[in-house]
């Protein structure tokens, strides 16, 4: 008997010792293989005793399903160990950079322009886009402004012919749906404009604008201010931005209003450049629609009232964004651009 | 207009700090642009007297001065021209401060100065510094500049708005700040001047809409080389007008007070009588600044028996100009119609500060006042003897105060707050409006005529800007709008603008805004065939024309990214291209106005990086893209040659066979003209096209399996991979699900002349699993069909 106990002890050692799982597949053939030196054992009943055999063959058993045990546990083992160096061999620097394109970005006067889209259409106002170039009664005319207005010095125009022009503001947008619709309207004309101004830090010859009109039989100077304070308060994320409507002059409102916000940069503390320390920015203009627009337009002005208002979104992505020079807005430098991705 | 603050305050004065008057002026609706100091902050500076100059010992240029400073005498080294005994100067004590600037004792060339005699310059009243100021005779001497210069004072400049021309005068901005603060405001006294001889210069009005009033009179005798007094010429300074002589001086003097501009006329230079009527074409005229000007028709003009002596309203003529051996002056004030005037000065480039106020309009009322005013300073500053005044006028064509109705509930409803009547009337009445209960009674409504010198004053609307503008706009509440909701339209045949730029975003495009007036000459080379609209008045040759392609400013982006190291450049822009229909006469309608997408492509595929190949774009990434941005299903590419493009690689867009736009790759002599440093991919599509799409229309998913089988051909080169699409979707039978072309190959081991295609060809039948055989029979036709089409070999 003790050539069993001594082949369990060498089975066992041999277990323990092997690494590589053919070893250990080895082991199981060498030792409980048909062949193998523990399954041979088992031959050797027959030249026992009678009365010895079930005691004998049981003990056989015993160390038959102890190697096998152990076996399999080292073979479970050594597998484990196996997968761990496999996945410890196939482990990645997570910091490298991704693959691929990187994406674009969207222009920040179209960023500026979507989101005053954003807020007005959650206000029931329709988008309406019109020519750039367009004829002078629509961008003049039709606004209050007749040939040889003074105020026409304030739209240094490009012009095509005497009578053709690039608009100088989206203003004829709202004329043409004046025109051709008939109110309550809230509409907003996004676009481009055009004054003959050469480009610097201020201005540029094409820029964009957004101007507003509400028609409808009840609206008055407090609901454009409510409007507009609302609007310029969601803009700026400022739920206490303060607002000041300042009398002025546009030849198609009155009321005509100016419009200022608090200082964005030094929120109106003083010494800051922004706005020339005097804490306050002009951002929009706007008023009451003059009735002699309305009019010409085909629509009663005892019925109806309106407002008006306009803003420049380079304006209000400058403020926004914090970008200080106008000129940045039309050079499209990708390095300018990726900022507002 | 720029004004001092002190004069201002001169006619009203309220008890408000400078900053609060300013703050008060801009909310009335007068946006001041800027506040000023009138000079430099001085102290211990005196009116000195020179009682001697000496020649320096040791320099040409400076004198040794003797200077008295009232009390006592000083020694001080000058190097200015005109020093000289006797004037009197400002003088700048030891110890003295100019602005920043401490005046010590000092030693020049070795004589020791004790104190500085000040140029203009050096008070911060000009930038004169071609030598000392010199100070009236009779200047105190001792006294303190600030008080004798009345130096202690604010320039305000408001940048007015075209309608209220009023307040281009002293009389209407202390008018406004009267009202403000509900003073009185105080008017110099402007009593008529008694005539002292009969002389009179007759006036004809002939054309009396454009001159319905001229006021004359006849000034002899006036000694044009009497010295302006500082008041008078420090007020002009600080309104930004430099003084010249006596009659100049009050003639601007006037304008910038009452807002009347004057003309001054030499008497003995006139001819027989003044007649105001219209040029006829070509009529000539010297003007006063010394240019010569042929006459459109239609320009008011002055004119005596010689012919034209003035453009009324603009600029008076040089044949009548005062000169200095002038003694007689003829002066007038007249009313010249905006109508009359606006346009003109800036038809003849003459934009001068007598056209700037009579083209928004004067007080028609005005002249005779004015008149009286210049002649009593006139004869005050340089004597004189006054004719009568002579009043030429035509009361009919002068404006007419409208009578305007305002209506308490119009106030009200435009407001969106009920005012009290009492306080209406009160606005009214600090606005020098007349105005009584409409008499009819049917609502509460008031009848308002305005006074002369607010001509903007015309219908119920301008009333209710004034009471909301003296109420303040700050005390209107506010309220948001109440209206009737109703749904926008969002129609599903059309994407929208905003989702494509997302699109493109995603796939590394950014936005790009580029000018819509670009060169004429690039754009030729991009789009030849296309009629570009040309401006009238370009900023420069480089923005001469418009644009009829986007691709032009996308080159120009990508050449300016390129020459800063930026060279994968995906960019793309929205915006409108502008075409002229034909030669034809251009207007509105023969011009097309359309919007546009446009996309450049060039450098690398993909940024750098260690995971990403390094290879260049080419033609089917910016196509890839255009797909996926478009969807397939009805987009085709047809080769086509193309101007600007590479012969070979370039193709026209269809969708749905309608064209859509170009790709391709710019041609090398197109790109060099554009400096470009790497090759461009381009394209360019029609926006409103673009966004065209189906709404879906589902069809089912068939449960069954589909079958793939893998062939190759050989074909030659000039087959096309839409021939060969066609080709197998005509013969494959309705069970062909997809064909993907999956390896094109040409090179080693294959004829030059062709090349091999790799298909993959998947069949599925919607309700049952096909067979092996009706596999293989369609197998058979499409090859079949390749062989007898395409001359292709099974491979």
């Amino acid at each position: 008997m003790s050539d069993l106990d001594a082949l369990r002890l060498e089975a066992l050692t041999a277990v323990a010792s092997a690494t590589e799982l053919s070893e250990i597949e080895a082991l199981r053939v060498q030792y409980l293989g048909k062949k193998g030196a523990i399954t041979s054992q088992l031959k050797t009943l027959g030249q026992l005793p009678e009365a010895d055999r079930p005691g004998a063959g049981a003990r056989i058993n015993q160390v038959k399903t102890e190697v096998d045990a152990a076996i399999n546990a080292r073979w479970q083992s050594q597998t484990a160990i196996a997968e761990a160096a496999k996945v410890q061999a196939s482990a990645i620097d997570v910091t490298l950079p991704g693959r691929g394109l990187q994406r674009g970005a969207l222009h920040p006067v179209s960023l500026v322009l979507e989101r005053i889209e954003q807020f007005f259409h959650s206000v029931g106002f329709e988008s309406v886009v019109g020519p750039e170039i367009e004829d002078d009664y629509h961008n003049f005319e039709a606004l209050n402004l007749p040939a040889h207005h003074p105020a026409r010095a304030m739209h240094d125009t490009f012009y095509l012919t005497d009578s053709l022009l690039l608009r100088t503001h989206t203003s004829p947008v709202q004329v043409r749906t004046m025109e051709s619709q008939k109110p309550p309207f809230r509409i907003i004309c996004p676009g481009k404009t055009y004054r003959v101004d050469p480009p610097d830090p201020s201005h540029l010859p094409m820029f964009h604008q957004v101007e507003g009109l509400m028609v409808d039989e009840h609206c008055s100077f407090a609901d454009l201010k409510g409007m507009i304070t609302e609007f310029l308060r969601v803009f700026f994320e400022r739920d206490d931005l303060k607002v000041r409507f300042r009398p002025s002059y546009f030849p198609f409102t009155e009321p005509s209003a100016e419009v200022d916000v608090q200082c964005v940069h030094c929120s109106g503390t003083g010494h800051c450049r922004v706005c020339s320390s005097t804490g306050w920015l002009e951002v929009m203009g706007s008023g009451m629609v003059h009735p002699r627009v309305l009019e010409m337009s085909g629509i009663d002005s005892e019925k109806y009232l309106g407002f008006a208002f306009g803003m420049g979104p380079e304006r209000l992505a400058m403020l926004r964004y914090g970008v200080s020079d106008m000129r940045h807005f039309v050079e499209n430098d990708l390095r300018f651009l990726e900022q507002f991705q | 207009m720029k004004f001092s603050e002190q004069w201002l305050r001169e006619w009203v004065n309220p008890k408000l700090s400078t900053q609060a008057l300013v703050s008060q002026i801009t909310m009335a609706g007068l946006e001041v642009d800027s506040v000023e100091p009138a000079a430099a902050i001085l102290s211990q500076v005196v009116v000195g007297e020179i009682l001697s100059a000496e020649p320096h010992p040791n320099a040409d240029k400076l004198k040794v001065c003797t200077v008295s400073s009232g009390t006592d005498s000083h020694q001080v080294v000058c190097g200015a021209p005109n020093a000289r005994p006797g004037i009197k100067v400002p003088f700048a004590l030891v110890g003295a401060k100019l602005d920043d600037f401490k005046i010590k004792k000092a030693k020049l060339r070795g004589v020791e100065s004790f104190g500085m005699l000040c140029s203009e310059r050096e008070l911060g009243l000009s930038e004169n510094h071609e030598g000392l100021m010199e100070l009236a005779d009779d200047a105190p001497v001792g006294a303190d500049i600030n008080g004798y210069l009345l130096l202690d004072d604010n320039i305000i400049e408001v940048d007015l708005t075209p309608n209220r021309s009023d307040c281009l005068g002293i009389i209407g901005l202390a008018r406004e700040t009267g009202l403000m603060n509900n003073l009185d405001v105080c008017t110099p006294d402007m009593q008529p001047v008694a005539a002292a001889h009969n002389d009179e210069v007759a006036v004809h009005l002939a054309a009396l809409e454009g001159c319905p009033r001229f006021v004359g009179r006849v000034v002899r005798d006036v000694d044009l080389t009497a010295t302006t007094p500082l008041w008078l010429t420090e007020k002009l300074r600080r309104s930004g007008i430099r003084s010249i002589d006596p009659v100049v001086d009050v003639t601007n003097y006037i304008m910038l007070e009452l807002n009347q501009p004057m003309h001054a006329y030499d008497l003995n230079r006139l001819t027989g009588d003044i007649t105001v009527r219209e040029s006829t074409k070509g009529e000539q005229l010297t003007l006063l600044n010394g240019n010569q000007t042929t006459l459109a028709a239609g320009t008011l003009l002055i004119t005596d028996a010689s012919g034209p002596i003035g453009m009324a309203g603009i600029m008076g003529g040089a044949s009548t100009a005062v000169q200095s051996d002038t003694r007689d002056i003829y002066l007038e004030a007249a009313f010249f119609a905006p109508i009359a005037i606006a346009g003109r000065a800036r038809a003849y480039s003459m934009h001068t500060d007598a056209a700037h106020r009579f083209e928004r309009g004067v007080d028609y009322q005005g002249q005779v006042r004015a008149m009286e005013r210049a002649t009593q300073l006139l004869l005050m500053i340089a004597g004189g003897r006054p004719g009568p005044l002579v009043d030429t006028v035509n009361e009919a064509d002068l404006p007419q105060a409208v009578e305007v109705r305002l209506r308490a509930a119009r106030v009200a409803r435009v407001l969106g707050m009920d005012i009290d009547d009492a306080d209406i009337e009160n606005i009214l009445k600090r606005l020098e409006f007349e105005f009584c209960l409409d008499p009819t009674g049917e609502d509460r409504a008031w009848l308002v005529q305005s006074p002369s010198h607010r001509f903007d004053i015309n219908i119920e609307a301008d009333l209710i800007e004034e009471i909301s503008r003296i109420i303040g706009y700050e005390a209107l509440p506010v309220t948001q709008p109440v209206a009737t909701l109703s749904m926008l339209e969002a129609t599903e045949t059309q994407s929208s603008g905003k989702r494509l730029k997302q699109r493109l975003i995603d796939r590394g495009y950014s936005e790009a805004i580029s000018y819509s007036f670009v060169d004429s000459d690039l754009q030729q080379r991009l789009s030849p065939e296309a009629i570009a609209v040309a401006l009238k008045n370009p900023l420069s040759s480089e923005m001469s024309v418009m644009r009829t392609t986007l691709v032009g400013g996308l080159l120009k982006a990508l050449v300016h990214n390129q020459n800063r190291q930026q060279t994968n450049v995906r960019l793309f822009e929205i915006g409108l291209v502008f075409h002229q229909h034909d030669q034809s006469v251009l207007s509105f309608d023969t011009i097309a106005q359309q919007e546009q997408l446009a996309m450049v492509l060039s450098g690398q595929r993909f940024p750098e990086g260690w995971a990403n190949s390094s290879d260049s774009v080419d033609f089917f990434d910016l196509k890839g893209d255009l797909e996926a941005l478009l969807g397939e299903p009805g987009l085709t590419f047809q080769a086509c040659e193309i101007s600007g493009f590479q012969v070979g690689q370039s193709a026209r867009i269809l969708k749905d066979n309608v064209p859509l736009g170009q790709i391709g790759l710019l041609e090398a002599s197109v790109a060099a003209q554009f400096d470009l440093r790497a090759p461009a991919y381009v394209a360019e599509i029609d926006l409103a096209l673009a966004l065209r799409q189906h709404v879906p229309s589902v069809q089912e998913v068939s449960k069954y399996p589909g079958v793939r089988r893998d062939i190759a051909i050989l074909v030659a080169r000039s087959v096309t991979a839409t021939s060969v699409r066609s080709v197998i979707e005509m013969s494959a039978g309705d069970t062909l699900l997809h064909l993907k072309l999956f390896d094109v190959y040409m090179g080693k081991g294959i004829d030059p002349n062709q090349k091999s295609v790799g298909l993959g060809l998947t069949f599925q039948h919607p309700s049952r699993t096909l067979t092996d055989e009706e596999i293989n029979t369609a197998m058979a036709e499409v090859v079949q069909a390749l062989e007898s089409e395409l001359q292709a070999q099974l491979r």
